[in-house]
C-alpha cells in the first residue's frame, strides 16, 4: 500500500471512531433525568421554578436520535455549553485554561522522552551491572508512586521545610499583578514564553519556580515507564544481526549502541507517545490540581467536583479529538519509518 | 504457560519477585486480621466508617491511643491505613472480576467469529481507548454521582477494553488449532468450543495480567478519592486519607513538618501495595516473554 493510500484510510477510520467518542459522551449526558439535564441550562436561579418549559424550550423528551442531532450540531458550531466554574462558554474556557498545560507539558514531555532514552540505554548496555539493578528499582518504585502523593511529599519538602523554596500555582501575586498588567504583553499566555518575549527576567526566574516541582510529580512516573521500555527494546535490540555485524567490523562499543542499536530499539518508544500523551493529560489533571496549577487539568478537577457537566464532558471531547489526532500522527510516522506497517495492511 | 514448577522456580530465584510476593502477603495478613489488628471500637456501626475522636480539624500527633495519630477531622489514621487495606482489596478484586468477566466474554465473541461481530467490537473498543482513562472515569463518575460504586463503575468501564482486546488476540492465534478444529468436526456447539476447547488454552496470560493490575486498579481508585470523586467522607480509604492531609502539608511558622504523618502513611501504604503488585508483575512479563527472560 502507498503511503498516501495508508494515510487515506486512516483518517477515514476516524471518522467510526469520532462518532463513537460523541455517542458516548452524549450517552453520559442520558443518564440524567430531563429535569436535572434543564437544570444544566440555566445561568438564574428564579428559572428554576420554570424548569419544565426548560424541557420543551431544549427539546429534552425528545426521543433520543433527534436530541443527538440537536447536540451535535451544537457541538460543531463550536457551542460545548455553559460553563457554571469558569463563568463562560466551555469552549472559551478551555482555550483560556489551555496555555498553562501546554507550558507544563512543554517542559515534563523533552524530559520524560529524553531522560527515558538516556536511562534504558545505560542500562541495557550495563546489563546486570549495578547501574541496571539501580536504574531498574528506581524505575520500579517510580512506577509505582501515586502521583498525588509525591507531588504532596515534594510540597511538604520544598515548600514548607525549605520555606517556600519552590511554591505552589503559576505566579507569585507580585508578578502575577505585574503579567496582568498593561506592561507585560501576553502573547501566548504562557509565561516562560512571554517573560523571554518581554525580556523581563524576573517574572521568567518565577515562573520557572513555580514550574520545577509540577514538572518533577508529571515526570518521574512516566521517566520510570519510558525507561523500562527503553531497556527493554534495546537489549532486544542489542541482540539483533546487525549489531553483531557493527561489533564484528571493530567498531567502537560507543558507536555501536548509539548509531546500530539505539536507532532500531527508538521504534517502540514511539509507538507509546500516543500513550504518554494520554498519561500526561491525566497526570496534568492531577499535578495541577495538588499545586493549584490552573489550567486544563485544575479546570476539569473543579467542574467534576462542583458537577459543573458541560465542562467536564466539554474537556473529555477535548482531550479525545486531540489523543485521536495525536495517534493518528504517530501512527503516520510510524508507517514513515517502519514500511511493513503500511504493507501489512491489517494490525493483527 | 509451561509449567507452573518452573514458574514458581522464577518467581522465588528473582529477589525483586520475592520481595514483592512479601510485600503482599503482609498486605493480605492486615486485610485479613484488620478486626484484630484495629478492633472498631464498641457500638460503631460499619466498621468501613473511621472512628472520630472529637471534631477538631487540627491533626493530632502519634500517641499510645493513636499509633499513627489523626488526620483532618480526628480521624484515626492507623485505623484508617488498615481498614483501608481491605477497602483496596475489595475496590481491586471487584473492578478485576467484572473487566473480566466483560473483557472474556466480548473477546472470545471478538476472536471466535471474527467478520462484522470482530470489527464492531474492535471499534467499541477504539472509542473506549480514545479516552485518557482518568479524563473518561473523571466523567463517569461525575455524572453517576461521587461514591464507591460510581468508582467501581467508572474504572470497569476505563479498563475492559484493553483485556476484550487481549483475549481476543490470544484467541485469534488458537481458533485454528487442530482440536479446535476437530471439535468443530464432532459438532460440537459454539458454546462449548470456545468454553472447553479455547478459553482453558488461552485465557492464562489474561487471567494473571488482570490479577497483576489490581494495584493499578487501586491506584486509579485512590487518585479518582483524592480528587474527592470517590468514596463518601470517613470512609477507610487511603486516597482519600490524603485529600483529608492535603490542607496539612505544611505546619505552623517554625515547624514545616508538624503534621507529617498525616499524608506519609496513608501515601506509604498506597505506594507499597502498588509496589508490591508491580515488583510480582515485573518478575512475571519477564517469565511470560521468554525472549526477554533468556537474556
Amino acid at each position: 500500500m502507498e503511503l498516501r493510500a495508508y494515510v487515506v484510510r486512516r483518517i477515514i477510520l476516524l471518522v467510526p471512531v469520532m462518532f463513537g467518542v460523541s455517542l458516548l459522551i452524549f450517552g453520559v449526558v442520558q443518564l440524567f433525568t430531563p429535569l436535572q439535564r434543564a437544570t444544566l441550562y440555566i445561568s438564574d436561579p428564579k428559572q428554576l421554578a420554570h424548569l419544565s418549559e426548560v424541557v420543551e424550550q431544549y427539546g429534552l423528551n425528545d426521543p433520543f436520535w433527534e436530541q443527538y442531532g440537536t447536540w451535535i450540531n451544537q457541538v460543531f458550531h463550536g457551542n460545548l455549553g455553559w460553563s457554571k466554574v469558569v463563568a463562560a462558554p466551555v469552549g472559551e474556557a478551555i482555550l483560556k485554561f489551555l496555555p498553562t498545560t501546554v507550558e507544563l507539558a512543554l517542559f515534563a514531555t523533552p524530559l520524560i522522552i529524553l531522560g527515558g532514552i538516556f536511562l534504558g540505554t545505560k542500562a541495557a548496555a550495563h546489563k546486570d551491572k549495578t547501574i541496571d539493578h539501580a536504574t531498574r528499582v528506581a524505575a520500579i518504585i517510580g512506577w509505582s508512586l501515586p502521583t498525588f502523593w509525591l507531588g504532596l511529599m515534594l510540597l511538604m519538602i520544598f515548600y514548607g521545610y525549605f520555606a517556600g523554596l519552590f511554591p505552589p500555582e503559576r505566579l507569585s501575586t507580585e508578578m502575577s499583578l505585574l503579567v496582568n498588567s498593561d506592561s507585560f504583553h501576553q502573547y501566548t499566555r504562557i509565561h516562560t514564553i512571554d517573560a523571554i518575549l518581554n525580556g523581563n527576567l524576573r517574572v521568567l526566574g518565577d515562573a520557572l519556580r513555580h514550574l520545577v516541582l509540577p514538572v518533577i510529580t508529571l515526570t518521574v512516573v512516566n521517566l520510570a515507564f519510558i525507561m523500562r521500555l527503553m531497556r527493554s527494546s534495546m537489549l532486544e535490540s542489542l541482540g539483533k544481526g546487525y549489531v553483531l555485524t557493527a561489533r564484528a567490523k571493530g567498531l567502537d562499543e560507543r558507536t555501536v549502541i548509539n548509531k546500530h542499536a539505539r536507532r532500531n530499539a527508538l521504534i517502540p518508544v514511539l509507538t507509546v507517545s500516543g500513550y504518554l500523551f494520554a498519561a500526561i493529560v491525566s497526570g496534568a489533571v492531577i499535578t495541577e490540581t495538588i499545586f493549584n496549577f490552573k489550567g486544563l487539568g485544575w479546570l476539569a478537577w473543579q467542574s467534576a467536583v462542583q458537577l459543573d457537566i458541560p465542562t467536564v464532558l466539554g474537556f473529555a471531547l477535548f482531550t479525545a479529538t486531540v489523543f485521536v489526532l495525536a495517534n493518528l500522527v504517530v501512527d503516520l510516522l510510524y508507517a514513515r519509518i517502519d514500511p511493513r506497517v503500511r504493507l501489512g495492511g491489517r494490525a493483527k | 504457560m509451561t509449567d507452573w514448577r518452573f514458574m514458581l522456580h522464577q518467581l522465588r530465584r528473582n529477589p525483586l519477585s520475592l520481595a514483592g510476593i512479601i510485600i503482599l502477603l503482609i498486605f493480605i495478613i492486615i486485610a485479613v486480621f484488620a478486626p484484630l489488628i484495629a478492633p472498631p471500637p464498641e457500638g460503631h456501626g460499619d466498621p468501613y466508617i473511621i472512628p472520630r475522636d472529637g471534631y477538631s480539624p487540627v491533626p493530632q500527633s502519634p500517641s499510645g491511643e493513636h499509633h499513627f495519630g489523626t488526620t483532618e477531622g480526628q480521624y484515626d489514621i492507623f485505623y484508617g491505613v488498615v481498614w483501608g487495606t481491605r477497602s483496596a482489596f475489595k475496590v481491586g478484586l471487584a473492578v478485576i472480576g467484572m473487566v473480566l468477566v466483560i473483557g472474556i466474554v466480548l473477546g472470545s465473541l471478538a476472536g471466535y467469529f471474527g467478520g462484522i461481530v470482530d470489527e464492531v467490537i474492535m471499534r467499541v473498543t477504539d472509542v473506549f481507548l480514545a479516552f485518557p482513562s482518568l479524563i473518561l472515569a473523571m466523567a463517569i463518575v461525575a455524572a453517576l454521582g461521587p461514591g464507591l460504586r460510581s468508582v467501581l463503575i467508572a474504572i470497569t468501564v476505563v479498563s475492559w477494553p484493553s483485556y476484550a482486546r487481549l483475549v481476543r488476540g490470544d484467541i485469534l492465534a488458537i481458533r485454528e488449532e487442530d482440536y479446535v478444529e476437530a471439535a468443530r468436526g464432532v459438532g460440537a456447539s459454539h458454546l462449548r468450543i470456545i468454553a472447553r476447547h479455547i478459553l482453558p488454552n488461552s485465557i492464562y496470560p489474561a487471567l494473571i495480567m488482570a490479577s497483576l493490575d489490581i494495584g493499578a486498579v487501586v491506584l486509579s481508585a485512590a487518585a479518582l478519592s483524592f480528587l474527592g470523586l470517590g468514596t463518601p467522607v470517613g470512609y477507610a480509604d487511603w486516597g482519600q486519607m490524603i485529600q483529608f492531609a492535603r490542607n496539612w502539608i505544611v505546619g505552623p511558622p517554625g515547624n514545616p513538618l508538624a503534621y507529617w504523618y498525616t499524608v506519609t502513611v496513608p501515601g506509604l501504604f498506597i505506594l507499597f501495595f502498588v509496589l508490591g503488585w508491580n515488583l510480582l508483575g515485573d518478575a512475571f512479563r519477564d517469565i511470560l516473554d521468554p525472549r526477554l527472560a533468556r537474556r
